[in-house]
């Protein structure tokens, strides 16, 4: 086939004459696209990625259910001490099978550990800075202003002690705030930031989910989008859940370069908490909208048996990889 | 005899070292020093990419110095399934064909990227999506009639001014002379033109114009060893010879037109109307007039013309056959040089045909305006169809 290049004045000529040479009589010589393949090729598997990541110490159905507590003790004034220590660290990561793509990445993942602390607990991050370009930890959350990780950059090598109260309770996120601000978030530092009310929310099945992309080519735009970074993860391996079991996801968007992101859930309706600050739920939606940094705690169950997609309402997002399938069971007795 | 090795030894010597030389290169890590911490580079060609119901099937072309490993396929911005073949890593200057089962639509536009494992992206565009023909009776029906109305018939009507040209006076033969190389010049200019533009589509490492300058001096030098025997032999150049070699030179320009028709008409751009298809045939019938016009003062058989006809003619239909079944733009690029350095050559011949004639000077006013009226008709058959 004639390559992309614009044609020329003397090739419209020769379409001319093309047209001209007896082709309306004949007839194109193009059958209908009907043939035994059709229904494979429209096979909803067909879309997506081919092979499978290889695991090398990130797993994304370990990460989806991992919540990290830290190291609890208790202050002299009775007050709970978390204590974690994040280390920055760049590494080339799997982001779909066979692509990798060189991230920075707090402890060596993408997204970072899940933190997840009560209101009211005392944080205390020791963040040390393994990487090759100056990072720091920006939590959102209420703080002061020499513990909000913008103006102390931690240069490689060094370290910092991160110290706050967890609050307000809700959903949050942390990550680096070092300039160029686009260019370390989209490069991998973000992680989920969970402050639990002091009254705790029903029993649940929790799972964190991070909507992510990668820019692979650094053109500006992501090629490859996903819930924690490997593309169509959970759709290659879909998430068990039980029938009629409560699901509560904290889902953050820490998508760079695309203004907004979106969660769609197939065969089911969810309440939404927004920035997971009430205990209310503030809508009953199977569509939600989500901002950069914003982040909602979504809750629902299913009632019936089978598999359903979940996957970001912008189509192009989904079928560039954030795209995932619950198969839900009955529960076992 | 010694004088006979010395030679023999002291040609080898330095292809020796360079062959010790090279192994050292190869076996000590130099390229590893010296590519310290310079990331792979990575160049993959779309070098063919063939439309089928439900289907499509791409050729890549490695043309980069590093291995390309294809990791993944998107069509128009969704990641698809794919088979790779014969491996998915493709060594430099190799290929692999990747085989797409995606439901294209009938006349839109798509666009197939591949992902290297390294993240950077490949992309190739289908500007219209039509299947691509199948070598069948019916494809081969189609595109000879194609090839028949753009080559073979405006070339057969030009070849009926010889009657007219036979009756003139010899210094208005001479003006046809003058105008035929004013017509090739245009043609071997357009032909240089379109080789480069196809050229531009090549991967690196082919070396793309370097591959035209080859191919046209190729093709100027080795018509000029063929045809040397027959025009530098004492006393005139053969009349019939040299339009044996207008005729060849003017074949090898129509066969890239007939490459470049097949190809628009596979892409399903083909257009229609009756004033580009009459502008088209006055575009090329002044290619019949060129080929006579040096056998003015013969007397040819009927036979001889038609041979000549088709001689020019027939390859647009070869052209249009190998174009509309999704050929490479290696060779595409190749036969168009080959055609552009043809038509250098006849031009240099015509030149020297009109030179034995005149007796002055070669460009006196009549053959000057000769050469320029050549390049205006063409010039002006063309802005008729533009």
């Amino acid at each position: 086939m004639m390559s992309q290049s614009s044609f020329s004045r003397r090739e419209l000529i020769k379409r001319g004459a093309i047209g001209a040479a007896g082709l309306t009589v004949l007839g194109r010589a193009l059958p209908a696209a009907q043939d035994e393949h059709v229904r494979d090729v429209h096979d909803p598997m067909m879309a997506g990625t081919v092979g499978r990541v290889a695991d090398d110490g990130f797993d994304p159905m370990a990460f989806l259910e991992h919540f990290d507590g830290g190291t609890v003790s208790r202050l002299p004034n009775g007050q709970t001490l978390r204590e974690y220590e994040i280390v920055a660290v760049d590494r080339e990561i799997e982001v779909a099978p066979g692509v990798f793509y060189p991230a920075w990445t707090y402890d060596g993942h993408v997204p970072g550990p899940t933190i997840r602390a009560t209101e009211g607990d005392r944080v205390r991050v020791r963040f040390v800075n393994g990487g090759s370009h100056p990072h720091t930890i920006h939590f959102h959350g209420i703080h002061a202003a020499n513990m909000d990780g913008v103006f102390e950059p931690v240069g490689p090598g060094e370290s910092f002690v991160y110290e706050f109260d967890a609050k307000p309770m809700g959903l949050h996120l942390y990550h680096c705030h070092a300039i160029p601000l686009k260019k370390h978030i989209a490069k991998g530092l973000y992680g989920t930031f969970i402050v639990d009310p002091k009254t705790p929310r029903p029993p649940a099945r929790e799972m964190v989910m991070v909507l992510n992309g990668f820019d692979t080519n650094f053109d500006g735009e992501n090629e490859i989008y996903a819930v924690n970074t490997v593309a169509f993860a959970y759709q290659h391996e879909p998430i068990r859940v039980v029938k009629n079991e409560l699901q509560r996801i904290y889902m953050v968007n820490a998508t760079e370069f695309d203004p907004i992101n979106s969660m769609h859930l197939h065969g089911n309706f969810f309440q939404v908490y927004r920035t997971g600050t009430s205990l209310t739920p503030h809508e009953f939606t199977d569509t939600l909208m989500m901002c950069q940094g914003e982040r909602h705690i979504l809750e629902f169950s299913f009632e019936e048996l089978g598999r359903f997609m979940f996957h970001a309402h912008q189509s192009e997002f989904a079928e560039l990889g954030w795209m995932g399938v619950f198969d839900v069971v009955e529960p076992t007795t | 005899m010694t004088e006979r090795r010395a030679i023999l030894g002291w040609g080898l010597l330095p292809l020796a070292l360079l062959a010790l030389v090279a192994v050292v290169v190869a076996r000590a890590d130099l390229v590893d020093f010296l590519r310290r911490g310079a990331p792979p580079v990575e160049e993959l060609t779309f070098d063919r990419v063939v439309l089928e119901p439900n289907r499509i099937t791409v050729d890549v072309v490695n043309g980069g110095p590093d291995p390309v490993t294809v990791a993944q396929v998107l069509v128009d911005d969704a990641f698809w399934t794919f088979t790779i073949e014969p491996d998915a890593t493709i060594p430099r200057l190799g290929k692999a064909r990747i085989d797409i089962p995606y439901p294209w639509v009938q006349d839109e536009m798509h666009e197939v990227v591949l992902l290297s494992s390294t993240g950077l992206t490949f992309a190739h565009e289908i500007p219209v999506a039509t299947a691509t023909p199948k070598p069948d009776a019916e494809f081969f029906g189609i595109f000879a009639l194609i090839g028949l109305y753009v080559g073979v018939i405006p070339v057969a009507i030009g070849l009926l001014w010889y009657p007219m040209l036979r009756r003139l006076e010899r210094r208005w033969i001479d003006f046809a002379l003058a105008l035929t190389i004013g017509l090739l010049v245009f043609l071997g200019f357009d032909t240089l033109d379109e080789a480069l533009e196809s050229a531009a589509s090549l991967a690196g490492a082919f070396q793309g114009v370097l591959l035209v300058v080859l191919g046209a001096f190729g093709a100027l030098l080795g018509l000029q060893m063929l045809s040397g025997a027959k025009l530098a032999t004492d006393g005139p150049p053969s009349r019939m010879a040299v339009s044996v070699l207008v005729a060849v030179g003017i074949g090898l320009h129509n066969l890239g037109e007939g490459l470049a028709i097949g190809a628009a008409y596979s892409l399903g751009e083909a257009a229609l109307g009756a004033f580009l298809i009459i502008g088209f045939m006055l575009h090329n019938t002044t290619e019949g007039l060129g080929i006579v016009a040096p056998i003015a003062k013969d007397k040819p058989t009927i036979r001889s013309l038609v041979g000549l006809g088709l001689l020019a003619g027939a390859p647009t239909i070869l052209g249009a056959w190998m174009g509309g079944m999704a050929y490479s733009p290696i060779f595409a690029t190749l036969f168009l040089s080959l055609g552009a350095g043809a038509i250098a050559q006849v031009v240099l011949v015509l030149w020297k045909v009109l030179g034995q004639g005149a007796g002055g000077p070669v460009l006196n006013p009549l053959n000057a305006g000769g050469v320029l009226a050549g390049m205006l008709v063409m010039y002006g058959t063309g802005l008729l169809v533009a």
